[in-house]
């Protein structure tokens, strides 16, 4: 049970990339911080800087109150899930778990009832005999979790451990994990570019881009107020609808004939809504955003429908329940109430 | 399954294996064969007369006291050079891993005694460790090490197992780099955050998984002792002294071309022929089992 602490981490790569610019994260108890963003911007840097894999090029990670930045991972106490799962090909799964527990030292009877138990809550029992080779890429992924979890340390870390999964598998796993998780009780720090996965996993969401944290909260504080363009549309699957502003004589507006409903705020140079906070038509006597719009495709998903629509030369889209009336090259409007609309300044930032 | 290729013209596959099986009867069957008839026949040292004695061969050279001594000496010199040749090659390629700067320089410098003749590497070995001139030799005879190879068997046979391994050791040293970068680093990490000190992952990690690598090596290192050592013992000892140096294959040179007797030797040939035909089937039969790939 620990805390981890990061404060102006930053790293370097030999060759000059700088991969992380100075990331400060608390993160207390057995809580889970999901670190989320774009390939390349620096999420597995920090993950292994906080495995102590990657040395640190200045700030300072803490375990539990105690600066690790000099302390090797074999003394850090923590444990990792990779994405290629990593597990010892040689050793076949009993010995896979135990491996850890037998270079600390624990008595002979203790790892065999840890190993078991273990297997047990993971449904591994009867493959405990197999080579990693002879199981399927989901009970790899378990046999992986199992080595993190039998070890039972300060924190666990992992890097997209489900990417390899099918999305139904991954699907399962996510909620298997945020249990193990709860139960256990275990500080965990999970990397992922997977928003849903980042969404229903986090207590703490990091949103990273090019190595800085570009926003971090509890997951629904984020995606009800990102707090920049980038966040908006990293966040939420469709992604928000992002629209540029024109000032005209101190006034903004979207194009001619569009009503904004409201004047914006003086420095707001975007506005966006979410695609499920828009509806199609009008709703009468109530001041909202009213956008002309042609649809260009609709894509059923089954339970709901998105509207892919052409409005005042922007894309927009648009989430309808169920199945859609609208075709192709339909006319419509599309209405999205003012109080779900975010501005943005020119700089992306949240007004 | 891949499908079969069918060739529907009966003679063309047998045209297109036929070069190979060409080189292999002519350079390996047809002498293989020639010694095992040669092995059968006594000739006298003019080689006017031969007469077909059967064993007659094998028996006497499987009694001669002088034969079995040189089993033991190639056992010992084989055993010798493939263990020196290897776990040389593996201690360097552990640490070329870690250099940081210059790998590819380090790699290529390495490699070159490689390229260095058999008997050039023996006469080099000479002429270090000669007794009143070698460098090295006065060096050792400083540190208060009687050295010998001379008159020492002892000192010989470490004579002739250095310049034998230290020939070797490049080649096994281009087999482990690879080896070693084949090894997935996560794994490697996997075992660090798993609590496993340096040397703790090297037994239990990396050394199991560098198996197949050092399987392949052991037969090639052995067949290489057996055989191709030959140029080194006849530069550096000449299989002596008192025939402490006398390897299987430098026995058979000697009683063949130098004595002349040609039916023991070619006996001898045929034994150890068989001799290196059951080690690399015992090595395959037993030693690959406890080898996992992948
Ligand atoms: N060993 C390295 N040497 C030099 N640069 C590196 C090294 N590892 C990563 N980088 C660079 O650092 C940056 C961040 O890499 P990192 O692996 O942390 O990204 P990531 O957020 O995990 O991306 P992904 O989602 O694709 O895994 C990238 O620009 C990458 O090219
Ligand atoms: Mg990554």
């Amino acid at each position: 049970m620990a805390t981890v602490d990061m404060k102006d981490v930053k790293k370097v790569y030999a060759g000059g990339v700088e991969a992380v610019k100075g990331v400060s994260i608390a993160i207390p108890d057995k809580q889970l911080c999901v670190l989320v963003g774009p390939s390349g911007c620096g999420k597995s840097t920090l993950l292994r800087m906080i495995a102590g894999l990657e040395a640190i090029s200045s700030g300072t990670v803490s375990i539990d109150g105690k600066v690790v930045n000099a302390i090797s991972p074999t003394d850090r106490d923590i444990a990792m899930v990779f994405q290629n799962y990593a597990l010892y090909p040689h050793m076949n799964v009993y010995d896979n778990m135990a491996y850890g527990l037998r270079n600390r030292g624990t008595p002979k009877a203790e790892i065999d009832s840890r190993v078991r138990s273990t297997a047990k809550v993971l449904e591994l029992a009867h493959l405990l005999e197999r080579r990693p080779r002879e199981l399927s890429g989901g009970q790899r992924q378990r046999v992986a979790m199992g080595r993190a979890i039998v070890r039972n340390p300060k924190v666990f870390l992992f890097d997209e451990p489900l990417s390899n999964l099918d999305a139904k598998l991954r699907g399962q796993m996510r909620v298997e994990i945020k249990n193990l998780q709860r139960n256990l009780g275990v500080t965990s720090v999970y990397v992922t570019h997977d928003q849903l996965e980042a969404m229903t996993l986090a207590d703490i969401l990091v949103v990273m881009n090019a190595g800085l944290v570009e926003q971090m909260g509890a997951p629904l504080d984020i995606y009800e107020k990102p707090a920049s363009t980038f966040v908006a549309s990293f966040i939420g699957a469709p992604p928000m609808n992002l629209m540029a502003l024109k000032r005209e004589g101190g006034h903004a507006r979207l194009a001619e004939g569009v009503t904004l409903g409201v004047e914006p705020p003086a420095t707001a140079a975007t506005l966006g809504f979410r695609p499920e906070d828009a509806i199609v038509g009008q709703v009468e006597g109530k001041r909202a955003l009213v956008l002309p719009a042609v649809v260009e495709a609709v894509e059923p998903v089954g339970a709901e429908s998105f509207l892919h629509c052409a409005a005042t030369g922007d894309r927009v889209l648009v989430r309808v329940s169920g199945r859609a009336t609208a075709k192709p090259g339909d006319k419509l409007s599309i209405t999205a109430s003012l109080d779900k609309i975010h501005w943005f300044d020119a700089a992306g930032k949240r007004v | 399954m891949t499908p079969r290729v069918v060739f529907p013209n009966k003679v063309l596959p047998y045209l297109l294996v036929a070069p190979q099986l060409a080189i292999t009867l002519v350079f390996f069957y047809w002498p293989a064969g020639q010694a095992l008839y040669q092995s059968m026949l006594k000739e006298d040292p003019f080689g006017l007369k031969s007469k077909f004695v059967w064993f007659a061969n094998f028996e006497k050279v499987l009694a001669d006291p002088a034969y079995v001594n040189s089993i033991k000496v190639t056992a010992v010199f084989s055993l010798a050079t493939a263990l020196v040749a290897m776990s040389v090659a593996l201690l360097l390629a552990v640490m070329a891993e870690r250099v940081v700067r210059g790998k590819g320089l380090y790699r290529t410098l390495m490699i070159w005694p490689y390229a260095v003749a058999p008997a050039i590497a023996g006469m080099l070995f000479l002429f270090l460790f000669n007794p009143s001139i070698g460098t090295l030799a006065v060096l050792l005879r400083k540190a208060g090490i009687a050295w010998d190879p001379l008159l020492d068997g002892t000192d010989a046979m470490m004579l002739v197992v250095t310049a034998a391994a230290w020939k070797q050791i490049s080649y096994n040293f281009l087999f482990f780099v690879a080896g070693l970068q084949a090894i997935p680093k996560s794994l490697i990490e996997a075992a660090a955050i798993d609590g496993a000190g340096e040397t703790k992952r090297f037994w239990t990690i990396v050394f199991p998984l560098l198996a197949p690598t050092t399987f392949f090596l052991l037969v090639i290192n052995t067949t290489y002792a057996f055989f191709d050592t030959f140029g080194i013992i006849h530069a550096v000892t000449g299989g002596g002294p008192g025939k402490a140096t006398e390897t299987l294959v430098y026995k058979v040179y000697n009683d063949g071309f130098v004595n002349l007797i040609l039916g023991d030797s070619a006996a001898q040939s045929v034994i150890l022929m068989v001799i290196v035909i059951a080690l690399t089937a015992i090595q395959f039969r037993y030693v690959e089992r406890k080898v996992h790939y992948g």
